[in-house]
């Protein structure tokens, strides 16, 4: 290898008094596909806003060079000058404007602030040809899945000239097949000569595509593992980013199967638009006492539409079906019924629809059960309080108290905040929507003994995830789900990834 | 992600000292920096009892009002019709006992019941069929205008019953004759709400020791308590010294500790906190946030209704043009307390106090004969700055 593009030497950053990077080193070569691994909070983020300028310079410690120069960006604009380009994991687009409008924003094909319309679409076109989008380019963002969302992020970046492209958790809301496609897009643009950063938590997509793993822990740079070498193993990269050996990603459970608890029969939910799209198909399944059923399905499958059409009707319309526990129909109409009804539904997109961020863990630990708490209507704060540290202790949250802020918390704390909360209200049936997305190995490994220790409880607990592996190790039963129809029905004895992926791509016959 | 690693695990909570809200001190304390301004500008006629006892009636109307507009707000809504309610209610409880003869009391009831109508008008089109709160009553702004300006096509309602009037511009009866030429009454009142006051405080405090929750430090504690102790025994000495307690004042103080009450601790006030920190989170944790909704704009409704009463009773009498520009009044007052534009913070102290802002620069311009124009110009400054500066500290403390 020769000059390297990029050296990061020696950053250090503090945040009032609290060191967040404490000597990161990072070299990356030119043309390679180069990827940073750590737990969430490792440091990762803050050392990719460093290196975009995010964090002026002068507000780190440490050399940046960039081809061979020293580097002082001031602002985001400045390291893009240079054609250093991040594409953070939320993406940045404007919804009713155009997939060209949205590639040149801040960047306009124009002439004296006119914008020519015809350079716009053209270039815009050979662009998207470029990233194997095949969308005409005035195609409003909004009508785009995220997957294709994330390639017209890609153009932009193109269309920038980048130099080195930062990806931040770039397939952590893909199906697979669009993390394919992204991934064989990053190995093209490599032989182009764009080089690319990638922060992922995803180990396989790593082994897949990177050619050397810096691994971060607790604000330092532990190693750089070249992949091409005899240590790219998945179990060497989590040994470095945990600093420990997970034996298993699973912790050990004895499974204590009962009596069917939660039983569901001919579901059926039209979409809320196009009223003759059935979303969901006449599912029916149940899970008993003790359980933890898996639900496997690509993305698009129904797999959350059924959970949210059965917890509430917070999904659809045309709903039919019906939906018993312990062997007697029961109301699910509102959420509040399903929620006295025993039922708790713990939401795949957390911030949106699982937290209040700007409220502090108490008030959200007992916001599905504040009656539990109230007396004619009035809140006892003290109890209120209890309970919150209760919680904080026992699913071990990693915060200073329990009046912080759950918008300041990390990712893995608070799904562990979403889980309280739903502990707290009772239920006897959980349904958990993508419980580790965006989660960091050793908190996934925390959260999965939590679920271990709710079934253990005699509850019946449903797992929705799109990891595969993840189903594999925690389930006892799986349903495959594909167009909305349940497809398979698979014991754990008999299941392994082929057999699910059978069953999800199983399409109408 | 990138400051979470600062979080430590701590195992047992250790009685860690509670985090002192100073962004609520700071608003008071720029209350207090105010006042003492004009008090100086204006050769301490500001504090004059007189002047006190005026700020307290003149301003009733707009704390009555930022009370209901920190609910709506805090929900993530706005309204715009506040004024013209306020009118509307202003016209017909004058018309009920002008010209149909209905006794001072039920007009009032008369005149609440129709705020509440009012509001539930609005409500039913915000909560149920989900049209923006800004559309719905920027609508009833007019609506009701209009209606009122129907309702007084013969001018001007003046010559209202005395008890009714006595609601915006009367004071308790001085039962209690007089010491040292103060109604003694006022006094008692002071003495009393300052000894339940301070008996409430150290309550508070003996609770959160027993159970090991964070408290404040003692010396501050005492400060606190002393400086409330000061102040109403203060308000009450000047009060005292003039007419005695305005009517409206005890209305004002009922309404500041019911809604405390409200928002702090009922499930009621934790679901509109939730559903203005997250709506999503809120409806699928169960909150039902349409008759949350629904309810908080009967609420305002009412509010509205009571600040019609209030302001009518003050004017003593009814005029078409009551109430123009207090939805801005109400709206700014909220906005210097401290609320987020966005919901989900705000408090009704922070309300009344920035409400109490305005009122003492309306009032201590006016002492200084600043031109009304002026007037207008330095408040809108003022609203600007304090948003500001309350942005300002928020990014300072690295805060969202």
């Amino acid at each position: 290898m020769n000059v390297p593009i990029l050296r990061m030497l020696d950053i250090t950053k503090d945040f009032s008094g609290v060191r967040a990077l404490d000597g990161v080193s990072l070299e990356v070569a030119r043309g390679e596909v180069h990827a940073i691994c750590g737990e969430n909070g490792a440091g990762k983020s803050t050392l990719m806003k460093v290196l975009s300028g995010v964090y002026g310079h002068g507000t780190y410690g440490g050399v940046i060079e960039f081809e061979a120069e020293e580097a002082s960006f001031k602002s985001i604009n400045d390291s893009e000058a240079r054609g250093i380009v991040i594409i953070h994991q939320e993406l940045a687009l404007s919804p009713y404007l155009s997939i060209a409008e949205n590639i040149f924003l801040g960047n306009e094909r124009a002439r004296i602030g006119i914008v020519d319309w015809n350079r716009t679409n053209l270039e815009a076109s050979a662009l998207l040809a470029r990233v194997g989008l095949r969308e005409s380019p005035a195609t409003p963002v909004l009508q785009l899945g995220v997957g294709k969302q994330q390639l017209v992020e890609i153009a932009k970046a193109l269309s920038k000239r980048v130099k080195l492209l930062i990806l931040d958790e770039p397939t952590a809301a893909l199906n697979d097949e669009d993390s394919e496609h992204l991934l064989n897009l990053l190995e093209h643009l490599r032989e182009q000569g764009v080089t690319s950063i990638i922060i992922s938590h995803k180990l396989k997509e790593i082994l897949s595509i990177a050619d050397r793993v810096t691994v971060i822990r607790d604000g330092k740079s532990i190693e750089t593992i070249d992949m091409h070498g005899p240590d790219a193993t998945e179990g060497r990269i989590i040994r470095s980013m945990v600093g420990r050996e997970l034996t298993s990603m699973f912790p050990p459970r004895k499974a204590e199967i009962g009596e069917e608890i939660f039983r569901v029969e001919n579901w059926t939910v039209y979409h809320p638009i196009d009223h003759t799209r059935r979303v969901v198909d006449d599912a029916s399944f149940y899970v008993r006492a003790g359980e933890i059923v898996g639900f496997a399905g690509l993305m698009g499958a129904g797999r959350t539409e059924l959970a949210m059409s059965i917890f509430g009707r917070l999904y659809g319309r045309n709903i039919s079906g019906t939906v018993f526990k312990h062997g007697k129909p029961i109301d699910v109409r509102t959420v509040e019924a399903a929620i006295a009804n025993g039922l708790a539904y713990a939401t795949e997109d957390r911030k949106r629809y699982g937290l209040n961020l700007i409220g502090n863990i108490t008030v959200n630990v007992s916001a599905a059960a504040l009656s539990k708490l109230a007396r004619w209507g009035v809140i006892d704060r003290h109890r209120e309080y209890k309970v919150a540290e209760s919680y904080r202790e026992r699913m071990n949250i990693k915060a200073p108290g329990v009046d912080t802020i759950t918008g300041k918390l990390s990712g893995g704390n608070q799904q562990k905040v979403v889980l309280s909360k739903w502990i707290f209200s009772g239920p006897d049936i959980l349904i958990l929507d993508e419980p580790t997305r965006g989660i960091d190995v050793g908190a996934k490994y925390e959260i999965y003994g939590i679920i271990n220790e709710l079934a253990a409880q005699g509850k019946a607990v449903i797992v929705i995830s799109s990891e595969l592996p993840e189903l594999l190790g925690l389930s006892d039963r799986i349903y495959a789900i594909s167009e909305g129809r349940i497809t398979g029905e698979v014991p754990r004895e008999e299941a392994d990834q082929e057999v699910l992926m059978h069953y999800m791509t199983a399409g109408k016959d | 992600m990138s400051t979470d690693t600062t979080l430590r695990p701590t195992p047992k909570a250790a009685p860690r000292k509670a985090a002192i809200n100073l962004r609520q001190y700071g608003l008071l304390a720029a209350l207090v920096i105010i006042v003492a301004l004009f008090q100086f500008l204006t050769n301490g006629r500001l504090l004059m009892p007189g002047n006190v006892n005026n700020l307290i009636q003149q301003n009733a109307y707009v704390l009555i009002l930022a009370i209901g507009m920190v609910i709506v707000i805090v929900a993530g809504h706005i309204d715009l019709s506040v004024g013209s309610v306020v009118a509307m209610v202003g016209a017909v409880t004058a018309i009920a006992m002008n010209n149909w003869g209905l006794p001072w009391w039920a007009a009032v009831i008369l005149g609440l019941l129709l705020g509440a109508v009012i509001g539930a008008w609005q409500g039913f089109w915000i909560a149920f069929v989900e049209i923006p709160a800004f559309i719905v009553t920027l609508a009833g702004m007019l609506l009701f205008r209009g209606l009122t300006l129907v309702l007084l096509t013969g001018g001007t309602i003046a010559g209202l019953p005395a008890p009714f009037t006595a609601i915006g511009a009367g004071w308790l009866p001085p039962v209690f004759g007089e010491v040292a030429k103060k109604d003694s009454l006022t006094l008692l009142i002071g003495i009393v709400a300052s000894a339940a006051l301070v008996l409430q405080l150290i309550r508070t405090r003996k609770t959160l020791k027993r159970l090991d929750l964070p408290r404040e430090p003692v010396t501050s504690f005492s400060i606190k308590a002393a400086g409330a102790v000061i102040g109403i025994m203060a308000l009450a000495w000047l009060l005292a010294g003039y007419n005695g307690t305005p009517i409206i004042l005890i209305i004002l103080a009922a309404l500041i500790l019911v809604y405390t009450f409200v928002l702090n601790r009922t499930v009621f006030g934790r679901h509109i906190y939730a559903m203005g920190g997250n709506l999503f989170a809120a409806e699928m944790s169960g909150v039902k946030t349409k008759w949350v909704n629904f309810l908080i704009f009967v609420n305002i409704g009412v509010l509205s209704g009571l600040a019609g009463v209030v302001s009518t009773a003050r004017a003593g009498g009814a005029v078409a043009s009551a109430g123009q520009n207090y939805e801005l009044d109400a709206i700014a007052a909220v906005f210097i307390g401290g609320a987020a534009v966005q919901g989900g913070i705000g408090t009704i102290i922070g309300a009344v106090i920035g409400g109490l802002v305005m009122g003492v620069l309306n009032m201590g311009l006016s002492i200084l004969s600043v031109d009304a124009a002026w007037q207008m110009a330095i408040k809108g400054l003022v609203l600007l700055l304090a948003v500001a500066f309350d942005i300002f500290n928020k990014r300072r403390s690295g805060g969202r």
